[in-house]
């Protein structure tokens, strides 16, 4: 009985044709592997040199960063935490959507996320190793960074667990392991693709190690299939957690505009909306480059700018709220920080933020517009440009604190603009690499999803 | 090549066209009494496990026992370092505010899980195993890109390699061959 229930609910998740086309395994095993195995376009080349130099750009500004101290920073008296701590939020933020394609979009048998989640993991993954940098590097002197760590010392110190910047270090360090381990789980059975597909004798070599064996039998999968599963499982809370304790840095210090309690909902929420449009400016992109149309289908595509809006108007309710209890608590600084924040010295700011966060995503209330590659494709850049000045206004609230002789106005400085774009370079060149040697395309989740992988499948017009 | 590993005995794979007929190829094994097969496929195929005959995956009590172990683990750490090993006032709270601890005891304990989930799947698979006599067949390639196959192996009560071959034939098993793995 129970076994007929499934049936039939398998069936009606499989009404939709999720892969345009309805290709064979073969195809999709082709049409992804060949991105991996052909030579790459110049497109590939021309984006990998400048992220490369932007990499190089950005360590040679780390060296003088080191060398010099802090202090080449914009940092001024009341702005003691500048673009540093921005970049931070900004990067563990794009990581969320990732995660949650790949793990609570999994959960919930999402099934259209197949053909995206490679790629958005990736981007997570990447998107963290850039964020773990600026904490790294904004402590000063890196070279005792491993304090944070439970380690024995001559000091006979010990961390102090009571303080959000720890267990920022230890969510973030969780959420990359996690996500790099849920990542490599998901790439096993497809590097074994490659790994039967390689012709020169390097790639049997690379495959073959990296896939450690695979063989596809059913007592693998068995395996496999709970494996990814509980690592799904175990990543969903990070979804939730790892953002909502960033938001504790500031949250629980005492200023006004940064202790509210609706920061790590709002964080989240802010998170998922800009990881979203990240994803899509990536998909947009590879599916271009690389003929990747039918896989990453314009269903797909419009399902992402829904989540989009819905974590859009989350974020711009968290705006309006934020403005409306600052007035209902009747507290003089907590009002001030606000009408600073809309009105003061950083009002530009604060209106790009709420132009690009709230205004831009309601244009995919409509239909059409929503399932416009151009209109998306600017969209999705405007909204992480809104969500990195969204962290920008938050922090700069500090210049104007408790005294007015203390007030100041925080303007970067060339190595903090280095520093960011060099992110930016660092983090293209670990995707470009990952799009050369790796599947983008999760093949076997992709082969699941067809109609046909259905034991129960009987193909149109007879037969079996 | 000869290895140091303890061999791998010969395994008889035979090929199968579609996800249906490996389903039903698994449930004629089983009813006949085969215990060492196993069902290759691109992609886990629903069902399958209970055409096989295989029970639930353990790995769950892996991943449990981890968690755990992370959880009673990481508290133990909090509350031997802030009140036993170095007490120290802070923000006048107790010394040992767990409290204020949930945030890396939780992460710690997904950490944990984590590794569990990882580390048992590879070792319940045995993996890495990087060579396999199943390795030796030209055409089992295909089971990583849209083929379908199933691999008796010679430890079996009901190995016979005619037999074995004749009963996959029988079954809808294409393309029938033995592989020892002592090739090059």
């Amino acid at each position: 009985m129970s076994s007929d229930v499934e049936d039939i609910s398998d069936l009606e998740v499989q009404q939709e044709i999720l892969v345009a086309g309805n290709p064979t395994f073969e195809k999709i095993t082709d049409v992804v592997s060949r991105i991996v195995e052909g030579k790459p376009t110049r497109w590939w080349y021309g984006l990998f040199t400048v992220s490369v130099l932007l990499t190089i750009m950005l360590a040679a500004n780390l060296v003088y960063l080191f060398w010099e101290g802090t202090g080449i920073w914009g940092l001024n008296n009341p702005v003691g935490w500048g673009w540093a701590i921005v970049n931070f939020v900004f990067w563990v933020g794009i990581g969320h959507a990732g995660t949650l394609i790949s793990a609570i979009l999994f959960l919930l048998r999402q099934r259209w996320r197949t053909s995206i989640n490679r790629f958005a993991e990736a981007m997570t993954i990447f998107a963290v190793i850039c964020a773990l940098l600026f904490p790294a590097i904004h402590v000063g002197r890196v070279w005792v960074l491993y304090w944070v760590f439970p380690l024995p010392n001559q000091m006979s110190m010990w961390p102090n667990w009571r303080s959000p910047l720890l267990w920022d270090t230890f969510a973030v360090s969780t959420y990359f392991t996690c996500s790099l381990l849920f990542w490599y789980v998901g790439l096993v059975p497809d590097l074994a693709t490659l790994r039967d597909r390689a012709r020169s004798r390097l790639r049997k070599i690379f495959y073959g190690i990296f896939s450690l064996g695979w063989r596809g039998g059913n007592r693998q999968w068995r395996h496999y299939e709970l494996a990814y599963l509980v690592l799904a499982g175990v990543s969903t809370p990070l979804v939730l957690s790892v953002h909502s304790i960033v938001s504790t840095d500031f949250a629980t210090s005492l200023l006004p505009g940064w202790h509210t309690t609706i920061f790590p909902p709002y964080f989240v929420a802010g998170a998922i909306f800009s990881g979203f449009a990240m994803v899509l400016t990536l998909s947009l992109i590879a599916r271009k480059v690389f003929g990747l149309e039918d896989i990453i289908t314009p269903r797909t595509l419009e399902r992402m700018n829904k989540i989009i809006l819905v974590t859009g108007m989350m974020v711009g309710y968290a705006y309006a709220m934020e403005f409306f209890i600052a007035w209902y608590s009747g507290n003089g600084y907590e009002k001030f920080a606000f009408v600073n924040r809309a009105f003061g010295p950083y009002a530009w700011a604060y209106w790009i933020m709420v132009s690009c966060n709230v205004i831009v995503p309601q244009l995919f209330w409509s239909k059409k517009l929503r399932n416009s590659i151009p209109v998306m494709f600017v969209a999705s850049i405007l909204i992480n440009v809104g969500m990195w000045f969204e962290r920008f206004v938050i922090v700069v609230t500090l210049s104007r604190d408790f005294l007015p002789s203390s007030w100041d106005y925080y303007s970067p400085t060339a190595y903090d603009v280095m520093l960011l774009i060099g992110s930016f370079g660092l983090f293209f060149t670990m995707f470009l690499l990952f799009l050369r040697f790796l599947p983008m395309v999760a093949m076997s989740e992709v082969k699941g999803v067809l109609p046909q992988a259905d034991p129960h499948y009987h193909p149109p017009g007879g037969g079996s | 090549m000869k290895s140091s590993f303890k061999p791998l005995p010969e395994i008889t794979l035979a090929e199968f066209a579609s996800p249906e007929q490996l389903l039903t190829a698994a449930e004629k094994m089983r009813e006949s009494g085969y215990t060492r097969f196993d069902c290759h496929s691109p992609f886990p195929i629903h069902g399958m496990d209970d055409a096989m005959g295989l029970g639930r995956s353990p790995l769950g009590y892996i991943v449990g026992v981890m968690g755990s172990v992370g959880l009673l683990g990481m508290l133990l750490l909090t509350w031997w370092t802030s009140a036993v090993d170095y007490p120290f006032v802070i923000s006048g709270k107790p010394y040992f505010s767990w409290q204020a601890y949930i945030p890396v005891v939780f992460a710690i304990t997904v950490l944990f899980s984590a590794f569990g989930a990882f580390f048992g799947m590879l070792s319940l698979n045995q993996l890495p195993r990087l060579f396999h006599p199943v390795f030796g067949s030209e055409r089992f390639g295909r089971v990583t890109d849209g083929g379908f196959f199933v691999s008796v192996q010679a430890d079996d009560a009901l190995y016979e390699r005619e037999k074995v071959a004749a009963f996959l034939e029988s079954i809808g098993g294409k393309n029938v061959e033995v592989v020892t793995g002592d090739e090059d």
